[in-house]
């Protein structure tokens, strides 16, 4: 039987034992199809090729560790379950740092924005910090004391549990409360409160 | 009307990586080798 003809499972232990020629039979019989699934989800011809690249170094690699479990009829499944994760990732980190590209209609350092606080942005600033500490004083006591140890001294709760002498659970608790009671008197005195 | 003849193919042609892909691809696996020594992989890539 030809070498090209032969079972996805017996290729892989070929190339498991060192012929390197069964990976290339693998990858020219699955690559349209592990091609195709990527760029199906990504519709960007660059950004496939770069997938299907990782993709092979990951079965390579795993290949060669020796980690993966040969069964029949399931490398092409592997393989596209490996692309998908990579897809996966690859949205996840485009969704964190999405990549923009200047258009006709507008460049990039449109969007550039300068995060310093102007004149007006420090008065609300001021503002708001004021209007935030009234509302912590009207609360009762203990929740106050959670309020300020977790936003101004950037205590842990483990940390305000200790000095407060409760279990976390009741800081966590408290702090819940405190939370909820802040609202209620936002919402009592319609007080603007800008993010 | 006279019927228009197209010589371009119904189906879309396969989706294919470039010959480079391939190329990169099977030269990392040449190059790499992967040594297990009790519980540990050394990895060794060849110039």
């Amino acid at each position: 039987m030809a070498k090209s003809q032969l079972p996805d499972a017996v290729l892989v232990d070929k190339y498991i034992s060192g012929d390197e020629n069964a990976l290339a039979i693998l990858v020219n019989r699955h690559q349209s199809k592990i091609y195709g699934y990527i760029y199906s989800k990504v519709l960007d011809r660059d950004i496939t090729e770069d997938i299907f690249q990782e993709t092979f170094f990951k079965v390579i690699h795993t290949l060669k560790s020796r980690k993966y479990y040969n069964e029949e009829g399931k490398f092409l499944s592997w393989v596209l379950r490996i692309a998908s994760n990579l897809i996966i990732d690859k949205f996840r980190s485009d969704k964190k740092m999405p990549m923009n590209r200047d258009t006709d209609e507008l460049s990039v350092f449109a969007r550039i924005t300068d995060d310093a606080l102007n004149a007006e942005r420090k008065l609300i600033k001021n503002q708001v910090e004021v209007d935030i500490k009234t509302i912590i004083e009207k609360l009762p006591h203990d929740q106050k004391e959670v309020i300020m140890m977790r936003y101004y001294l950037d205590m842990s709760f483990k940390e305000i549990a200790d000095y407060t002498g409760v279990s976390v659970n009741t800081t966590l608790g408290r702090m819940r409360y405190a939370i909820t009671n802040m609202r209620k008197v936002i919402e009592k005195n319609k007080i603007y409160l800008p993010s | 009307m006279a019927k228009l003849y197209s010589k371009r193919k119904l189906a879309t042609p396969k989706m294919l990586p470039k010959k480079e892909t391939i190329r990169l691809i099977l030269q990392y696996s040449c190059a790499l080798n992967i040594i297990k020594v009790g519980n540990m992989n050394f990895e060794n890539i060849a110039n």
